[in-house]
Parts: structure tokens; sequence; C-alpha cells
């Protein structure tokens, strides 16, 4: 099977028929943007650095050595934890044009309604893989807001076939994670009725 | 050796083990996933097992950090009474800190409450983060170094339950944390669960309970019985990894606990993620060491 490989920028039309559970590969730029980025831009009304109208944003604080020659090598970088981000994408996909957003885990209906609105994805990169995505980032082409230090400053990255990516929540507002969430807890009580009647240790 | 001396090589060989965890699993955690991968049948799931066997490999071979989120480095000290290092062994393990940082390197991942700052070394107020247990007639001393990044600390949860809602109440609150929480915290994890009197006794347990090798069981059968029961029953949950549905959910349940006040059971729950990157070294009073946990490491 052919990859699917996005590139930025990317149109709405590139994401129309993209649904949940599938994997695509990303070609060309995704910027490192995380909690106190999103803060800066919501609620502290701060523009960005960086244009993101058709763009990636990666949920990620990455390992980054500099080099003798002023340039930065990227060592390590994987996906952080996306719903703590949940509170600002809305807002966030809004202001900027993002279209593809990249994390880990789910995110909330403040992002589902974002990504349905304004034709965006939400997609899972595998956590903890982060040199493999390393291997896939080809040059850090500047860094802004580096007063944040290392894991929050925004590295805007030139990649090639970054994934794989899952869509986790693609432009008609399916969310894969909450749809799993929903299966995992309605298992739970029949397994946990079967637990109960053997760990009656207090008698 | 004159004390300067010793406490420059212990520094040494700490500042190397601390970075070399970070790139390499133990060797139970290998064994595990590569049998939880071998166990995995729907497609996607598979895949992403690849991804991590893929990226464990370029992380050996680049000599780089396995994954970005290097943790605020802890560690537990098991300490001889009689280890010739034990009132610089702090400041040791600090100044190893610090020096893992620059020669891994790591993450800064330190940052002062209140002043919001990152101080960029991996040190500060209380970090690294150390625990203390202390052997009378022991002349050495054994560390665990661990590296939880905040992915797996987010779920972290503890409670008091009253007596009548017993270890019912125990095994539900597992897994109401972990069916919640733990699917954002890159599974297949190892849940750590502590049960005490109080939040802090409980919590201080359940990380403990994640020092503990993939696989082993607690010392008390009915501690042990509980285990078994909780890790098949979070399994039939079917979280597979990364929250994206599987065969198995988790690489293990392991529980600590301490008698407790007649009134309270204290639980907590602590989860490692897939990259359960921590490591035991064990130092002798001539400061040779052992490292316990990965096979055929070479620092």
């Amino acid at each position: 099977m052919n990859k699917k490989v996005l590139t930025t920028p990317i149109k709405d039309e590139d994401l129309e028929d993209l649904r949940v559970g599938d994997v695509v590969y990303l070609t060309g730029h995704i910027v490192t943007c995380r909690d106190v980025a999103h803060r800066r831009l919501i609620e502290l009304k701060r523009e960005l650095p960086v244009d993101l109208k058709g763009g990636a944003i990666f949920h990620a604080g990455p390992i980054v050595r500099k080099l003798d020659d002023g340039k930065f090598e990227m060592v390590s970088i994987g996906p952080t934890t996306s719903m703590r981000m949940e509170k600002f994408e809305r807002e966030f996909i809004e202001q900027t044009g993002v279209k593809l957003i990249v994390g880990k885990g789910g995110m909330g209906p403040l992002t589902e309604e974002g990504c349905k609105k304004h034709k965006a994805v939400h997609a899972i990169f595998p956590g903890g893989c982060a040199v493999l995505a390393a291997t896939q980032v080809e040059e850090i082409e500047r860094a802004e807001w580096q007063d944040l230090g290392m894991p929050e400053t925004l590295w805007v990255n030139r990649v090639k076939e970054l994934g794989p990516l899952i869509i986790s929540i693609d432009t008609q507002g399916n969310n894969l994670i909450e749809k799993n969430k929903a299966e995992f807890n309605a298992k739970k009580g029949p397994i946990l009725e079967k637990i109960y009647s053997q760990v009656s240790f207090i008698k | 050796m004159e004390k300067q001396a010793a406490v420059q090589s212990l520094t040494d060989t700490m500042a190397k083990f601390t970075a070399y965890i970070g790139k390499h699993l133990p060797t139970d955690v290998e064994k595990k996933l590569a049998e939880l991968r071998a166990k995995e049948t729907k497609p996607l799931a598979k895949a992403i097992y690849l991804s991590m066997a893929e990226n464990q490999e370029a992380a050996n071979r680049l000599d780089r950090p396995s994954c970005q989120d290097t943790g605020v480095i802890q560690y537990f000290v098991t300490a001889g009474a009689k280890f010739p290092l034990l009132g610089e062994l702090a400041e040791i393990l600090e100044e190893a800190t610090r020096e893992a940082t620059r020669t891994a390197p790591l993450r800064h991942n330190a940052v002062e409450t209140f002043v919001e700052k990152n101080t960029g070394t991996n040190t500060g107020t209380k970090v690294p983060w150390l625990d203390w247990d202390i052997v009378p007639d022991d002349d050495g001393v054994t560390i665990d170094v661990y590296m939880a990044g905040g992915g797996c600390t987010l779920p972290g949860s503890a409670t008091v339950l009253m007596p009548g809602q017993g270890y019912e109440g125990v095994a539900e609150f597992v897994f109401n944390v972990i069916s919640s929480r733990g699917v954002n915290a890159c599974p297949p994890l190892l849940v750590g669960v502590g049960v005490s009197t109080a939040v802090e006794t409980a919590a201080r347990l359940s990380k403990k309970a994640l020092m503990r090798p993939v696989g082993s069981h607690n010392a008390d059968p009915n501690a042990a019985k509980m285990e078994t029961l909780l890790e098949d029953g979070l399994n039939e949950m079917g979280i597979g990894p990364q929250g994206l549905t599987g065969t198995n959910s988790v690489m293990g349940v392991n529980i600590e606990s301490s008698a407790r006040h007649p009134s309270t059971i204290g639980v907590a729950v602590n989860t490692g993620c897939w990259a359960h990157r921590r490591g035991r070294i064990r130092i002798n009073a001539d400061l040779s060491y052992e490292i316990l946990t990965h096979e055929g490491a070479k620092l």
C-alpha cells in the first residue's frame, strides 16, 4: 500500500477524505507548540512569531543540541500529552489556520468542534518514539521564543515523511480516543464485578 | 583513594549511568515488550509496536535518549549505614544529574515553582528528587535511577478509602485511574499501586512498586493474587499501545504495601510508560559497581 503523505501548506481538500484511524505522513514544515505558546496566543493575546496558515504544529518539547556553527541539531522529539492543550486548541485553530495538530493521546470536544468547523485534524505520533521522529527531521530552520527554555521554544522543523501519524480527530469531528475510552469504560464494570468477589480480604 | 578523587569517581559513574538509562530500556521491560508485540493481533497496534522497536534500535545506534522527555531525575537510594560516601551522596547525585544533562544530553526539565523559570540544569530545589532507605550493617549502596516523563506522571492519583470500601474499592480506584487517564500515558503501562494508611505513604509505595521488575510478585499471597487479577482485568479492557486498542493493556501491576491504620485504606496509583526508564546499580565500598537491570550494559 502506498504511503499517504500530506505536504505543507495543507489544503482543506487534502484532509476531507481522511477518517479516524487512517495513517498518514507529513513532508514540509512542523512547528513545536505546547503549553505556554498556546497560553501566550490565546490568553495573553501575543502574536505568534510563525505563520501557521495551512501549517502543522507538534505538541512536543524536544531535546535539541546547539552546534558550534550556531545551528541546532534535533536529538530527540516525541509527542507530549495533547489533552493539556484542549483548553486552548479550538481558538488556536481559529486564529492561526493550522491544519494538522500532531500529539499524543486524545483531545476533547473543543478540539473536535474546531477541527470540524475549520477543517483541521488531530493525529497521534506514537509516544516515546522520539529518536524515530528526530531522524525524520531534516533541519531545524528557526527557533522562536527561546526565552521559554528548551521544551517550550517554537522549533520550526523541516521534515520528510514524519510518521506514522494516526488520525484521531477528523474533519467531521469524529474522535478515535474518546470512542475507545467509551469502549474501555463499558467493559470496566463487568470486569470489576469478577475481581470484587475474589478480593474480600477484610473478613 | 583520596576522598576528593572518590567523590569524582562516583560522580562520574552515576552521571554515565543516568545518561545510559535514558537511552536503553532495562532487560525485563525489553523482554515484556517483545512478548506483548508477539501476542498482538490488531494491525494498527502491531504497527505501533514496530515503531517502538525501531525507535529503541535508533536510540541505541545514534546514542540518544530514546524519549525526548527524560523526566525530573529521581534516585531511590538504599544506603548502607557504613557506605564511605554516605554524607557526600546527595551532592554527588546532584552533580551527576548536571553532568548527565550536558553529556547525554537530557531535556531541561526542572522548572522552579512560583518563580516559573527553567533552571536549564535539571537541578533545582529538591531536584533531583532523592528517596532514602538505610540498611544498618551494609557498606555499599544500591541506587535506582528513574526518569518518568510528564505523560506517565499525569495519571498519578491517591485517595483514602473507608475500610467499608475494602480491597474492592482499591480495585475500582486502580481501574478508574487507568481507564480515564492511563490511556494518554503511553501504554502498555507498568502500574504501581500502594496500599497503606494515608495519601503520602501510599503514594511513595506506589512509586517504589515501579522499581520492582516487570513480572515480579509481592511476597504476600493475597497481594500477589490481586496483582494478577488487576493485570488480567486491565488487559481484558484491551487498551493497546497508545490507547489505540489491542490485545493487552499493561506490562504488569506491582503492588507495595505497609501496615495501615484500622480506620483507613490509603491507595495510590503511579504509572510507568512503555519506555520505562529505570536502572538499578549496586556500588560497593571500594566504588566498584554492578548494573543489575541491564544485561550486558557498559558505561
